[in-house]
């Protein structure tokens, strides 16, 4: 600009740009701030070529460091694997027991087999492992196969009613309803007899008769004192935790025609590792056996 | 009377912040502080003394805690989430002494500016005190203000490379050491300066040093006043802590002015002008590069050195010391009024004072009565939210709690965990195969905090309702000491 306009009142060159009769002053930037800013503009220029920041059509430029957010997280688990390896061949070789009875392979056992327990077994079993009805719950101390850490690690191995593995837990109860092997009125009965046998309210009478159905169609699976029996799958059915409810009508119904829970069998999907963690967490959650 | 006036010359020196010339976006101007001797230059050499022996020598002192603690007598472990001080240790729960101790120094700081104004910051800020040391580095170098300000104006000759250089590879030797110094308050100090100096430490120590080098020797050795005045808060709050009664540094115009040199009293005659002579020399040794004639400002970091250069040349003129002092506003304006009044100590008694003095007592007792009385040994107990009961296979109900025991001794402990609030409760803990029963031993190592899980187990007709309170409690068997903590049960709701 050849001619310089100069504010009288405050002694500072104008912009010359004016708005109905206002000039603005034209007051430098402070140093320091300048400076920044031109720091930062170098630091911006270093940036893009070291580091991928221009995208292209189907990719990026890759920077000179060869930094790619992606490695990193692969060379992250690479380095979580590698500080694991140790415990987990410990794992490997220890038996359930002994991993049990190990404080540092319980800790970690358990931690890795509740974020293999979130993975795998929460949409059925529920988050906190409460289950749901038909879905057991596994903090009890009730176990329809087992509770013990062997029974356990089969029946993960395995699963229940699994088609797909011929070592599979497997049982079934006649359908005594649907199949017309017993009347309305002796399922009533038994049922009845069932409740009594839980120590629920019940007809004492309706239960008195249905003691003779039950020892001839029951109790060879169910045991006579109603106690269940794990190897067959066979639920107890005097305590206090009922699979598909306690109610008159709900015991009828699985009588008539049982419901059967599948579980998958998990040793063609989890190395053997992950299923002793999950085993071993399994037992940790209170019941175990 | 004659007064020989020839025995001090005036200097050339004008405040940064001539009123004249201020401006929102003036360069910085820069200073060359004179050297001065005095009462005041003698005191703060002493603060400067013992600040900086304080902050080199701590991390040094060892004291004995037993094979199960470490013996550095002031320590911050933040690996291990432990606070250290002599005979007093802290976890990171109890960092409420931390902020106690905050809030004392604040109100420590309204105490001491309600009375003698800023003396922090004349005295004892790090900022002060290194700027000060800097400067002892500078005038070694380089000489006193003229030869400084010679040297600054000069070619750059060789000298002027040689002293310019070895002044500032002597700055970064204080620089790097106070960095150094700053890391051994949290680590072992022998052992991370063996590491430290054979490469093994770890990259924070050295990043932090890097980091405190380059703050010091810029804030210490370049940015100096422009720290006071243009990035502390404290200049800016002191105008709500100050008051009439407050001592500043104050130049007595009402026995200085009309000022005026030597040339002009004698063509005037001497019974026309008051004490001042316009000497400059407040402004020369001024590090905040101000004139205090002009008055209080946020600038004046109330350092006194004023105080003595002014001192000086009136012993020189043969006048009372004083003319430029710490007074009162008070004391100021009745002088000014004409009637005498001297500042004294009675300054200091007045309510503010009084109630500053009260809480800082109040919050340094409560702490105190505190740390007397606190608890070695604590419990916490969570518990289980996903699920928050179980029913189990007799009819009972089941809650899962992870119980977290802390031996805040350094020396290995044996405690019993029992429970109590609900009838027939038993308990178990995961990986033990003891039977369930009331109570449970629990071994404590030295100064460490205990996890574990324990399951509790009540029969439904024992609980109060969906509900229920249970308190875990922790009892040491050798001293009595105990802790409970008073949880919930939670059952069906149905009864």
């Amino acid at each position: 600009m050849a001619n310089k306009e100069v504010d009288k009142l405050s002694g500072i060159e104008t912009t010359g740009h004016e708005w109905d009769g206002i000039k603005e002053l034209n007051n430098p930037l402070p140093r320091w701030w300048l400076w920044t800013f031109y720091a930062t503009c170098i630091w911006a220029l270093g940036y893009v070529i070291a580091y991928p920041a221009i995208p292209l059509i189907s990719s990026a430029t890759t920077g000179v460091l060869g930094y790619s957010s992606r490695a990193e997280v692969a060379d992250e688990l690479t380095n979580a694997k590698i500080a694991q390896a140790d415990m987990l061949a410990k794992i490997q070789s220890a038996s359930l027991e002994e991993i049990r009875k190990d404080p540092e392979m319980l800790q970690f056992a358990v931690s890795g087999g509740r974020s293999a327990f979130l993975v795998n077994c929460v949409q059925c079993h529920g988050s906190g492992a409460a289950g749901s009805p038909g879905y057991p719950n596994l903090n009890d101390d009730d176990w329809i196969w087992g509770g013990k850490l062997e029974d356990i690690y089969v029946t993960l191995k395995h699963g229940i009613r699994f088609q797909w593995d011929d070592d599979t837990r497997d049982s079934l109860m006649p359908a005594f309803g649907a199949d017309e092997i017993l009347e309305r009125t002796q399922i009533n009965d038994i049922a009845e007899y069932v409740r009594q046998l839980a120590g629920l309210e019940h007809d004492g009478e309706a239960a008195t008769r249905g003691v003779a159905a039950y020892v001839e169609n029951c109790a060879a699976c169910h045991k006579e004192d109603g106690a269940g029996d794990p190897e067959q799958g066979a639920p107890n059915l005097k305590d206090a935790i009922w699979h598909y409810g306690s109610s008159k009508q709900e015991i009828a119904q699985q009588i008539y025609k049982p419901r059967h829970g599948v579980m998958p069998g998990w040793v063609n999907r989890l190395d053997d590792e992950t299923l002793k963690k999950l085993t071993v967490y399994v037992h940790s959650l209170g019941g175990g056996e | 009377m004659v007064t020989v006036y020839n025995s001090v010359e005036r200097i050339d020196a004008e405040a940064v912040n001539s009123k004249e010339k201020r401006s929102s976006y003036a360069a910085r101007v820069k200073i060359f502080p004179k050297r001065v001797a005095g009462t005041f230059r003698q005191l703060k050499w002493w603060i400067m003394l013992v600040t900086l022996g304080i902050y080199y020598v701590t991390p040094w002192l060892r004291w004995d805690r037993g094979q199960h603690a470490p013996d550095q007598a002031v320590l911050v472990d933040l690996a291990n989430g432990r606070f250290y001080f002599f005979f007093i240790e802290i976890w990171p729960q109890e960092l409420f002494y931390i902020a106690g101790l905050l809030i004392m120094a604040g109100v420590g700081l309204f105490l001491i500016t309600s009375t003698v104004g800023r003396a922090w910051c004349g005295y004892t800020c790090p900022q002060t005190v290194w700027v000060d040391l800097f400067l002892v580095v500078e005038r070694w170098m380089e000489g006193d203000r003229n030869a400084r300000i010679k040297l600054d104006k000069g070619p750059w000759t060789f000298d002027k490379w040689r002293k310019r250089l070895i002044k500032h590879a002597i700055w970064i030797v204080i620089a790097v050491a106070t960095g150094g110094a700053w890391i051994f308050y949290f680590a072992d100090a022998p052992t991370l300066l063996k590491n430290f100096l054979t490469f093994q430490a770890p990259f924070v120590a050295y990043s932090t040093v890097a980091i405190l080098t380059a703050t010091t020797y810029v804030f210490a050795g370049f940015m100096r006043e422009q720290v006071c005045t243009y990035m502390c808060p404290w200049p800016r709050i002191q105008g709500a802590m100050l008051d009439e009664d407050s001592l500043v540094v104050t130049y007595n115009g009402w026995r200085g002015e009309t000022r005026g040199g030597q040339k002009l009293r004698r063509t005037q005659g001497e019974e026309n002008f008051g004490d001042c002579i316009d000497c400059n020399l407040c402004v020369a040794v001024c590090p905040q590069g101000i004139d205090i004639r002009d008055g209080q400002q946020l600038e004046c970091i109330t350092c006194a050195l004023c105080i003595d250069a002014c001192d000086g040349v009136m012993e020189k003129t043969g006048k009372p010391k004083g003319l430029i002092s710490y007074a009162t506003l008070r004391n100021y304006n009745s002088n000014v009024a004409g009637v005498e009044s001297p500042t004294t100590w009675r300054s200091f008694v007045r309510p503010r004072t009084y109630i500053y003095a009260g809480v800082w007592s109040l919050i340094g007792l409560i702490m105190l009565g505190f740390l007397l009385t606190r608890d070695r040994l604590d419990i916490n107990v969570l518990h289980d939210r996903n699920p928050v009961y179980v029913r189990l296979s007799d009819g009972g109900i089941r809650n899962g709690y992870t119980i977290k025991v802390l031996n805040m001794r350094a020396e290995p402990r044996t405690v019993t965990l029992s429970l109590a609030g609900i009838e027939g409760a038993t308990m178990t803990r995961t990986g033990s195969d003891a039977a369930p029963s009331n109570s449970i031993d629990v071994d404590l190592k030295p100064d460490k905090l205990v996890s574990m899980k324990v399951y509790v187990s009540a029969a439904k007709a024992s609980l109060t309702g969906e509900v229920s309170d249970i308190t875990f409690t922790v009892t040491n068997t050798v001293d009595e000491e105990s802790a409970s903590y008073t949880a919930k049960f939670n059952g069906p709701a149905e009864r």
